[in-house]
Formats: structure tokens, C-alpha cells, sequence
């Protein structure tokens, strides 16, 4: 159990966690959208080596079906160094995977096998219902206190969401984290500047407008998310909000930059009401306060109403919907996933107010149906949803489902699933790695993909 | 020898102490890295030391005083009762501390993060055994004209200029020469051994083994 010698996955910096061997594993969460068998953690091949390299090697099916497995994380990771609340002899070994809609939590363990994870806890929605008084748990964090987990919804399954922590080695439920929460109300993604003593969360909405599939008139209400909440990281009080306006909807996924010396990050706007037009953002501070600038609009591709999906013929035009960036651990590329019109975009952030378009690839996508030189069965069904960067900024590997109410809303002939790796150019530029697609298997559609050792939105750092 | 040598231990605490990543070293180190400037990292260490010395001296002065009132035998089963209980709880559950400063810490908060990790770790209490000797008889070195308190409080300072020393030489060689990344292969299981000398420190007191 203890050990004495720090973990060898955490590393005390991102210049030196860049520096690590590459992953041979990729850990996929996978659910069935029509809730009849258990959701799974499915592991990847991923080393180029292998003779099993992009085949799926191991399936470790959770208890009950209907979890919707979406997001999760590691117990620990190189936040474990840092030197105001060290924990630098726990292992990362534990995936904290929680289902978000059945709000059950399962601990896997990998560490006996890593290609076969078990099972070795179910903490039920009734013990975080009523030990921290949140549900519908999503965004895992290892963090100063132990586990951060944002959740969507409150014991009813209504507003306010927030977030809780765990313990790392007993994964006990510790209870709610914020102690002012201010007026935050919507919850979503939940990330952290460790040099700033900031935590930034992002919001989507309550269990009741999302767990159908999105309501459009909450959405053309603008009632969705739309705003940052940023806190006092260990006072857990609320400090500031920033509301984008009534154009925008569906504020997500939070990549602050790696460096902690760093006062900035990135975040995805998935929807303009004006023109369909997705955003990314920059946040900032400015003085003693946050700010934002609006750094990257992508717009909307005009399309015959033929091939829209009913949601979107009135519009005649497909929304890039960007549902998901992720930055890589120099914080200088950003990837933009943007699941409606079906491309991967890159760009240059070293300059964060200016961002450089340096590689795009297509595949899938609402109308464009692109397909990709390892599949098989032409058409390609979804859109790079979750993207994943490996620590070194060499691959990036994403899968195409979103959730499973809202798929069948922009693809309602179904989606296939389907996860491939992009091979990356140090100096700017992305292509398909030709072997590496992988059809998945149904009923099960992937979401989130977590690299073993660590990846660009698994660990925090404390020193530059 | 035999005079001295209570003091060498409690110098030699201060060592162990000040050894610790987790007892402010470290923190002097990052926060340096993250200002970028030697000064800090220097200037961080007197603030820790600060704190770490006021914990010490809190636990020492409780059991002074206690000494003048109940025998001194109780005092010294009540401490190392205590260590032991601080063993077992730190063994259990060390790792689950409020974290209350972060790297925007000021000076005055490294004093309180300081001093919030010492009284957690026991570091008072580990010192005890050494330091009671110097103050409440027992040894020879408490026998003189000095009284408890005083004696008590020159422990304190010798072991917080000890950890201070041991603190200075490492974070200057750590931020200096070697890095960061020398935490990913020598930082040791401090933990363990800490709860091992709690538990040694404890088992002496109880036995009169000192």
C-alpha cells in the first residue's frame, strides 16, 4: 500500500511530465444508450507495437445498466507534489468512474492488471445524496484536498450543482466543498489554477433540461449556462462571476493552462444564438479580476434542409457545435472538437489572445458523414467529441459520441461509435494515423478517453 | 556526554524536522520558483521556522506547566499517550488535512501554514522526550539555577535554529543546483517515519526508557 518513492506518474512540473514514456493504454468509457446492458470502462491498445495495437483489449462492465458512464479520472496524480498539501506517496491506481445519470460512483482498480481494471467499490447516488447533497456527478479532479468531483444537480436532481470531495484512499464521501457558493446556481466542468489559488467552474444546466435531450425553449430562452464562476481554491468561497449574455449558451470545458505560474485558460461556447456559431474564450486576469475575450468564433456551414436533422432544418445551416478543447501540456496547442460539422481543429495559443489556425481534419460530421482511411463501411456516423492529448503532444485521440439523449437530436439515424488518434507535428499540424481507427463495438457508444500514466486534462502542477 | 547529549537530540529533531518536504523546505522552494527569485525562497524559510517554533514552544510551555502542577511521571505518561494516539492517527488519517494556503501565500500565512503543520504532524510532542529532559528533571542538565521554562524555551530555539539550518541548506541546494525533478526519485516516505519516531518517541516515554 505505502510506498517510498513518489508515484512514478507524477511529475513535479509539465515540462517534465512532457518528457514521459507514451502511453500503452487508453482507458474509454463506454455506455449503451438504450440503458439495457451495463455501461463499461473499455481499455484501448494503443501502443503502435503491439499486435493488438487499436483493438480493444479489456472490458470491465460496471453492476447495473443505465449508469451513463461520460466523464471520470484518476484518485491521484502530480498534484500530489505540491508543497502546501503533499501527498506524494499515494498511487495513482484507482479511475474514479462515475455514472451520470445513475449519480452511482464505481472505483476501478489497475493496478493488478492494468489491461483488465476491477471493480473494487460502488459508492450508491444515496451516500453522496446525502453525505455532500449533490447527484448526477460528472468532471473528476485529483486535487489539494483529495478528489474533486462537479456534479450537475442537488439531492433533488435540481440547481444548485457544485462540487464535492473524496477521499483519495478511502474514497470516502467528504462532503460538499463550496462553503460560499455566492450565486452560483448551474453547474458543469470544475478546474483549477494551483499558483493563482483560483478554481474556475463552467455551466451547463439542471438534470431536468438535459436528461431528455435538450429543451429548445430553454435554449432559445437562453436559460442554459452561460456564465464562469471563479473561486478562492481553499477558502471555497465564491469570488466572481462572468456572464457571456443572453447570445450565448452552454459554457463547458475548462483547460487552464498547464504552467501554474500562468494566470490564463481556454473555454468552449457551444452555441451562438445569433448565428450557430460556436466560441472559444479566453479567461484571464486582469488585475485583481478575471476577464474574458472571445478569441475563436467558428461559424456555422450553410446545408440543405434535406440533410439537417429536425432540430436544425429551419436554420438551414450546420452549427459547428464545439463540445469539447483540450490543451496540450506546453499550453501551446489547443484542439477544438467540433461534433456537428466534423472537424478536429488546432490551433496555435502560444499567444493566447491570438490564436493560429495550424491543422484540421474531418471526419463524421452532421452533413459531411466523413469517413477516415482505416473504416471500413464509408459514412461515418457522430463527430470528434471527447479529445484526449498524450502528455508529450505527439497523439491525440478522441471518440464521437456526446450523451445519449442528445445524439439522436443532431444525428437522429444513429450514431456508430468510433474512437481514432491523430498523429501530431511538434511544429503545428495534425493527420490521421491510418491504423488506428476503432469501430465500437454495439450497443455501446465511447465518451471520454483517459491515457494511462496521466494526459493533458488529468494533472495539475505546482511548480513552473 | 551524558549532559549534552539531550541537547543533541534536540538539535537533531530540529534536523529531521527541517529535513521534511513537507515542513516548509518545499513550500520555500516552489514559492521562489514561482516569484522567480532567489530572495524568496530564503526570505520564505523565516516565516516557516517562525510558526514551527511557535508550535513547539506551545506543546513544550502545556507541559512545563503541567509539570508544576501533577508529578512529573504523569506528565510524561500523558505525552507519550498521547504520541502514540498521534501515530495512529497520523498513520490513518495524515493525508486528509484542510488545506487552507496555497501559493499565493503571504509571509504571515506561512507563519499559520507552518504552524498548522507542525501542531498536525506532533512535532511538539516527538520533541518532548529529548526536551524534557533539559527542564524537568530527570537529566542533569535540568539540576542548576536555570529554571523549567527557560530551559524549555532554549530547547525550543536550538531545534528551530537546527530545522532552520537543515532548511536553509536544502532549499538552497534543491533550488540552486538540483531541481525539482530530484522530488520524483529522493523524496522519501516522510510519513512513515514520522509516524515511526512518533511511536518510538511515545513507546521511551511510556516504558521510562529515557
Amino acid at each position: 500500500m505505502a510506498t517510498w518513492k513518489p508515484d512514478p506518474s507524477f511529475y513535479p512540473s509539465p515540462r517534465m511530465a512532457m518528457k514521459a514514456a507514451p502511453e500503452t493504454l487508453a482507458y474509454v468509457a463506454t455506455f449503451d444508450p438504450e440503458r439495457n446492458t451495463p455501461d463499461a470502462l473499455a481499455v484501448v491498445d494503443v501502443n503502435p507495437n503491439s499486435k493488438t495495437y487499436s483493438q480493444i483489449i479489456g472490458t470491465t462492465p460496471m453492476p447495473n445498466a443505465g449508469d451513463e458512464l461520460h466523464h471520470f479520472g484518476w484518485n491521484a496524480c502530480s498534484s500530489c507534489l505540491c508543497p502546501n498539501a503533499p501527498h506524494p506517496h499515494v498511487e495513482r491506481r484507482y479511475l474514479v468512474v462515475p455514472g451520470l445519470r445513475s449519480s452511482r460512483i464505481h472505483i476501478l482498480d489497475t493496478k493488478p492488471n492494468p489491461r483488465n481494471p476491477t471493480i473494487v467499490k460502488v459508492i450508491e447516488p444515496e451516500e453522496v445524496a446525502d453525505k455532500a447533497g449533490y447527484t448526477r456527478p460528472h468532471t473528476v479532479h485529483c486535487g489539494p484536498e483529495g478528489i474533486y468531483i462537479a456534479a450537475l444537480g442537488n439531492r433533488e436532481g435540481k440547481g444548485p450543482g457544485g462540487v464535492f470531495l473524496m477521499d483519495h484512499e478511502t474514497f470516502d464521501v467528504l462532503g460538499q466543498w463550496e462553503m460560499d457558493r455566492g450565486p452560483q446556481q448551474l453547474a458543469y466542468d470544475a478546474w483549477w489554477h494551483l499558483g493563482h489559488d483560483t478554481l474556475v467552474t463552467s455551466e451547463w444546466g439542471t438534470p431536468e433540461t438535459f436528461e431528455n435531450g435538450l429543451i429548445p425553449d430553454v435554449l432559445l430562452g437562453a436559460k442554459y449556462g452561460r456564465r464562469l464562476h471563479f473561486w478562492d481554491l481553499h477558502k471555497r468561497k465564491h469570488v466572481q462571476t462572468i456572464d457571456f449574455g443572453d447570445k450565448y449558451q452552454l459554457v463547458f470545458e475548462l483547460r487552464p493552462a498547464h504552467d501554474p505560474t500562468k494566470a490564463y485558460g481556454f473555454v468552449n461556447c457551444v452555441l451562438s444564438l445569433e448565428n450557430l456559431s460556436s466560441s472559444i474564450w479566453t479567461w484571464h486576469k486582469d488585475g485583481d479580476k478575471w476577464a474574458v475575450k472571445k478569441v475563436i468564433e467558428i461559424p456555422a456551414e450553410p446545408a440543405n434542409e434535406d440533410d439537417l436533422p429536425p432540430l436544425l432544418k429551419g436554420f438551414k445551416a450546420v452549427p459547428p457545435l464545439v463540445t469539447d478543447i483540450d490543451l496540450s501540456m506546453d499550453d501551446k496547442f489547443l484542439y477544438v472538437a467540433c461534433w456537428g460539422t466534423g472537424d478536429l481543429q488546432q490551433y496555435d495559443v502560444s499567444d493566447p489572445f491570438n490564436p493560429k489556425l495550424t491543422g484540421k481534419v474531418r471526419i463524421g460530421g452532421i452533413v459531411s458523414k466523413a469517413t477516415h482511411p482505416g473504416a471500413k463501411n464509408g459514412e461515418l456516423s457522430g463527430g470528434p467529441q471527447m479529445v484526449e492529448i498524450s502528455r508529450d503532444g505527439k497523439r491525440i485521440f478522441f471518440t464521437n459520441s456526446l450523451y445519449g439523449a442528445i445524439d439522436p437530436q443532431f444525428y437522429p439515424h444513429g450514431i456508430e461509435g468510433w474512437m481514432v488518434k491523430l498523429d501530431a507535428d511538434p511544429n503545428g499540424g495534425i493527420a490521421f494515423d491510418p491504423n488506428f481507427f476503432v469501430p465500437w463495438p454495439a450497443p455501446h457508444r465511447p465518451h471520454q478517453v483517459r491515457l494511462e500514466g496521466g494526459d493533458c486534462s488529468s494533472d495539475s502542477y505546482c511548480y513552473p | 556526554m551524558i549532559e549534552a547529549s539531550p541537547w543533541l537530540t534536540v538539535a537533531g529533531l530540529g534536523a529531521f524536522h527541517g529535513l521534511n518536504p513537507a515542513m516548509g523546505w518545499l513550500f520555500a522552494v516552489a514559492l521562489g520558483l514561482h516569484r522567480q527569485s532567489r530572495t524568496i525562497v530564503i526570505v520564505s524559510l523565516l516565516p516557516i521556522a517562525i510558526g514551527h517554533a511557535i508550535s513547539i514552544a506551545a506543546v513544550a510551555g502545556l507541559l512545563v506547566v503541567a509539570g508544576a502542577f501533577v508529578p512529573h511521571d504523569l506528565v510524561r505518561v500523558g505525552a507519550g499517550a498521547s504520541l502514540l494516539v498521534w501515530a495512529a492517527y497520523h498513520w490513518r488519517f495524515g493525508h486528509r488535512h484542510r488545506v487552507r494556503f496555497g501559493m499565493q501565500v503571504g509571509l504571515c500565512g506561512l507563519v499559520v501554514w507552518s504552524f498548522l503543520m507542525a501542531a498536525t504532524h506532533g512535532a511538539g510532542l516527538m520533541l518532548w522526550p529529548a526536551l524534557m529532559q533539559t527542564c524537568l528533571g530527570g537529566g542533569a542538565a535540568a539540576a542548576g539555577s536555570v529554571s523549567p521554562m527557560a530551559s524549555a524555551l532554549a530547547g525550543v530555539g536550538i531545534h528551530t535554529l537546527a530545522m532552520l539550518a537543515t532548511t536553509a541548506v536544502i532549499a538552497v541546494i534543491v533550488h540552486e543546483c538540483l531541481g525539482v525533478a530530484v522530488l520524483r526519485s529522493a523524496w522519501l516516505n516522510f510519513d512513515l517515519l514520522w509516524v515511526a519516531a512518533l511511536a518510538v518517541a511515545g513507546a521511551l516515554l511510556i516504558a521510562n526508557l529515557i
